[in-house]
């Protein structure tokens, strides 16, 4: 099993824990990940500028998988859905192909309909599945609690991912939790957006949008909440102290990214899994381990 | 303006034509569909801490023709593509890309928001939205990850065919 490895803008300059942590699964279970330096900016952020640019951002970073004829394997959330958003556009609407592909000739790049988008999650979820997972566990998590935030690009809009999960009733990531042994425990709101979208815009207004979910995750008493986004994180972990700090709370809670549990679980020891750059130190649960 | 006043339409200031434009635009084309039932609304996370953005009302200004005042507001910004008012629309109205619609026209009448005038600045010099220096690169070799070259070239290159480099200069 062959992917490249889409980072995006976010993961390889403030998520390295997940970049660390999804490789080392990735290995783990036999995914190859192939980098390749010429991704740039998915598009997501031109959407609301330009929708003829974000297409061609979109489509140059497909043509360059395209070209090495692979599918893309994504971590961020937001590039996963705006990469599936163009490619189904594009592959459907040959008018839009032709006039994308012709202003694509700048680059001397050319966007052909050949390749697959998936996120990371999904790939564990799909291509890997639940039994493979469960035959390569070696530590035991059951004593842990952990709140699962889908997010909002992983599942939505639905009409891109082809039926993939429910996004009003979703279960893949809960089900890669309770894989691992430990419990995906119910909480209020729990599809919630983390308000990252409107940082840039209006940042206290994206701040009380993270802090809901900061309130309802730690009345149910998770040891951490478990992301799949990195920009979800920048909201839930980059912001936890300024959000205590604005609104007189305290939360105190460990925001980790799912393969440095599953890592965990897996047998991959702790230190290889990114820890130490979590600006919230899990040290609770690495220590009952 | 007084608060009273601004909560006056005037017929005479409406553009009829505003929502046949923005049905033109790409995400726009179902606008006409709302029949105002408030879905949105109701399950829109930033309504829910801040009233200044309402999806419905947002809706209901651009039918009825508000053109410069919904076109030169603060709150078209405000939608955090969370896309669930979009699943849950029961007229199809896909919210999430209507908004966008919306504010690619405003961004044409020149209204563009600040925030991605420094974002478009940054993707312009670095092809990324975090510039990736040497300090990035030895942070990411001493944790066992690769380097990473960063290339402005083609983002730069896509936005002067576009004629968005404009929006930065």
């Amino acid at each position: 099993m062959k992917y490249a490895l889409f980072l995006g803008c976010t993961v390889p300059v403030r998520a390295l824990n997940y970049e660390i942590s999804a490789r080392k699964v990735a290995n783990k279970l036999n995914i190859e990940l192939v980098d390749i330096n010429d991704f740039s900016c998915c598009g997501f952020p031109i959407k609301s500028v330009d929708r003829e640019t974000f297409l061609l951002m979109a489509a140059k970073n497909l043509s360059l998988a395209e070209e090495k004829g692979l599918d893309i394997c994504s971590l961020c959330s937001a590039c996963c859905s705006v990469l599936t958003e163009a490619n189904k556009e594009l592959k459907e609407d040959e008018d839009l192909r032709k006039r994308i592909n012709k202003e694509l000739s700048v680059l001397g790049r050319k966007y052909e309909g050949k390749i697959k988008v998936k996120h990371f999650t999904r790939i564990l979820y799909e291509d890997i599945g639940l039994d493979k997972i469960r035959e390569n566990l070696k530590v035991d998590l059951s004593k842990f609690k952990f709140a699962a935030h889908y997010g909002c690009h992983y599942l939505k809009p639905s009409e891109i991912y082809e039926g993939f999960d429910d996004p009003e009733n979703p279960k893949t990531l809960d089900e890669l939790i309770e894989v691992t042994g430990a419990r995906s425990i119910p909480y209020e709101d729990k599809k919630g957006c983390c308000g990252g979208g409107i940082l840039g815009i209006d940042e206290i207004t994206a701040l009380k949008v993270a802090k809901n979910k900061l309130d309802h995750v730690k009345s149910a008493e998770a040891d951490a909440i478990c992301l799949i986004c990195p920009f979800c994180s920048i909201m839930y972990e980059g912001s936890q102290k300024k959000i205590e700090r604005q609104f007189e709370a305290e939360y105190n809670l460990p925001v980790l990214y799912y393969p440095q549990i599953l890592g965990l679980a897996l047998g991959i020891p702790q230190e290889e899994l990114g820890f130490k750059v979590n600006r919230i130190k899990p040290r609770e649960i690495l220590a009952k381990l | 303006m007084s608060e009273k006043e601004e909560k006056v339409i005037k017929v005479s200031e409406l553009d009829p034509n505003f929502k046949y434009e923005i049905q033109k635009e790409a995400g726009g084309e179902n606008i006409t569909r709302c029949f105002a039932c408030g879905s949105c609304t109701a399950a829109c996370p930033v309504r829910e801490v801040n009233e200044k953005y309402n999806p419905r009302k947002i809706i209901r200004m651009a039918l009825l023709g508000m053109k410069e005042r919904v076109l030169s507001s603060d709150f078209i910004w405000l939608c955090s593509s969370c896309y669930t008012c979009y699943e849950r629309c029961p007229q199809d109205v896909k919210i999430t890309e209507l908004m966008n619609a919306m504010k690619n026209i405003a961004v044409k009448e020149g209204y563009i928001h600040p925030s991605f005038v420094a974002q478009m600045e940054v993707l312009n010099s670095h092809g990324r939205l975090y510039e990736i220096g040497d300090f990035d690169n030895k942070k990411r070799i001493k944790v066992g990850l690769p380097q990473i070259e960063e290339s402005a070239e083609d983002t730069k290159k896509l936005f002067k065919q576009e004629g968005v480099d404009k929006l930065i200069e």
